[in-house]
């Protein structure tokens, strides 16, 4: 019985989306451009996201030593420097590795490896690389290293700390980009989000006007609360349904023309790679984003106007 | 079966619709209610099917108070009423089968409930090989009888019939009456609402005559005062 209530119901709904045609093409066209607009903040804040990662793992700090050092001494160095708990990784690039890694960099610049090759001996000194845990404890992090060198005092292995602060300030700046945006999609997504119900409200309210003589013999045969309102909150979430159907299928063509420039940007994300490896949860999000507001439309329009 | 118990009703304006009704309608009784427009037909129909509710007394259907049932107890009660108007009120996108068949969708009714009764419902009104036709297929009696059929199908106690006749020409007329009183010898109880003194003259059964909202006379006789 319970299917039957609910294949009339569907049924009913069905029927109502197409007797009000044009306006439940209105509600479908402006939930539509919600789901998407509330789709392009949440992609853009992916890629910020996502650059900010890239950026965060370009910054580093290099540690040289001098030629003398020895690799048990750095070795023994790079353990110590380990235990400070802001540092997430510490990696050693032994004079060898430096060679290969330099060689490898430059293997299509024949004039460089040439040199590297006159000279003889491995001019490159080994290294340690440091990655901090948090991004803006790279100035903390430098401040130790300072004072583990000046710590060593004669024996001082160190022949240079390197560090670039451009990057901690590209990080900074990113952060706070990714902050406002944040802030700015959600105001996007909370008017885009009002419009549409208020449009989707006025469809189910002409849809309740067109179907007066079915209410109202609903009334008279004794059909209960459910069975008068249901197919109007079924025709609100239609129009959530086949907003984010739309969607998800407007979606593929722009994020595959976008895909490749984001990711030639140097953003660390396809957008379309990003699409199509979340397709189902993304539409689903959008089903379920375009449901509620297609019955919180339908549940304030029925409420005010839906009098059984 | 249905009691009015001093039934009094005034607008919102202080108007009086109805004032002081006592009436009393047992089961398979066939009642005429007449009165000229504005008399109170129509608000003593509202107090039954429980569409208004009144300012003083009581309305009683077996012994239940209908004004004060609950919502989901209402819809219950109305679909032990039902209901005829003089405009039909059928649904002009559906076919007669379908419009009959919606009253019993709406009351819940299962699919083999609904393909056994339609058919069997609207040959007790004479349309069966009508059965997919549209309302603008077919004449005002045809119409009338689907919306009898309507009324009859989910098997109510009583039937309210308001002025089912006005838009008919005088042998749809007879047609509609005389199946409203096949549906009464069937056992349903009917009250019908009219003008029209030939259908009371017609009936020759109780008529209740209703003047400035008030109850003028009460005759098992079939006698009125127009």
């Amino acid at each position: 019985m319970i299917l039957t209530k609910l294949k009339r119901t569907i049924k009913s709904g069905v029927i109502s989306f197409y007797r009000n045609g044009s306006v439940s093409l209105a509600s479908v066209l402006i939930l539509t451009v919600t789901l998407t607009v509330i789709t392009m903040v949440l992609f853009s804040g992916v890629v910020l996201s996502s650059t900010l990662e890239t950026i965060k793992n370009k910054v580093d700090v290099d540690i040289y030593f001098t030629k003398g050092a020895t690799e048990d001494a750095i070795l023994a160095f790079a353990n110590d420097v380990k235990k400070n708990p802001d540092i997430a990784d510490v990696k050693y690039i032994s004079q060898d590795q430096a060679y290969q890694n330099f060689k490898e960099r430059h293997k299509d610049n024949e004039a460089t490896i040439q040199a590297l090759t006159e000279i003889g001996d491995n001019p490159l000194p080994a290294s340690i690389n440091v990655k901090a845990a948090d991004p803006n404890k790279y100035d903390t992090i430098v401040t130790f290293l300072k004072d583990k060198e000046s710590a060593l005092g004669e024996n001082n292995i160190i022949d240079k700390i390197n560090y670039t602060e451009k990057n901690q300030q590209a990080i900074a700046s990113l952060n706070r980009i990714i902050n406002a945006s944040n802030r700015l999609g959600l105001l996007i997504v909370i008017f885009f989000a009002i419009v549409s119900i208020l449009i989707t409200f006025n469809t189910v309210r002409l849809a309740i006007y067109i179907f007066r003589e079915e209410v109202s013999v609903m009334r008279l045969v004794g059909a209960s609360e459910t069975y008068i309102r249901a197919p109007f909150v079924t025709v609100g979430i239609l129009y959530g349904l086949v907003g984010a159907i739309v969607t998800a299928l407007i979606l593929l063509p722009i994020t595959h023309y976008a895909g490749n420039w984001t990711e030639k940007l140097g953003t660390g994300v396809n957008l379309f790679s990003f699409f199509t490896q979340n397709i189902f949860s993304i539409t689903l999000m959008l089903i379920v984003l375009g449901s509620v507001l297609g019955s919180i439309s339908s549940f304030l329009a029925i409420k005010k106007y839906l009098k059984v | 079966m249905l009691k009015f118990n001093d039934v009094t009703k005034l607008y919102h304006t202080g108007d009086v619709a109805v004032k002081n009704i006592n009436i009393h309608i047992k089961p398979k009784e066939f009642v005429s209610i007449v009165g000229h427009s504005g008399a109170g037909k129509t608000t003593l129909l509202k107090l039954i099917l429980a569409e208004e509710g009144p300012t003083e007394g009581t309305v009683t259907f077996e012994d239940i108070n209908i004004h004060e049932l609950k919502k989901s107890y209402i819809n219950q009660y109305r679909r032990r009423v039902g209901t005829v108007f003089q405009d039909f009120r059928l649904l002009p996108d559906k076919t007669a089968y379908e419009n009959v068949a919606f009253a019993m969708e709406a009351a819940g009714r299962a699919d083999e409930e609904i393909e056994n009764d339609v058919p069997h419902a609207l040959d007790l009104v004479g349309l069966k090989h009508k059965m997919h036709s549209f309302p603008d297929e077919l004449s005002g009696g045809e119409k009338q009888r689907v919306a009898i059929a309507r009324a009859i199908v989910n098997q109510p106690d009583m039937i309210i019939a308001d002025e089912p006749t006005g838009n008919l020409d005088p042998v749809n007329t007879y047609e509609i009456i005389q199946l409203l009183k096949k549906v009464n010898d069937l056992g349903t109880t009917i009250l019908l609402t009219t003008h029209n003194v030939g259908v009371i003259d017609n009936l020759g059964r109780r008529v209740i005559t209703i003047k400035d909202g008030e109850v003028a006379l009460d005759s098992h006789e079939g006698k009125y005062i127009l």
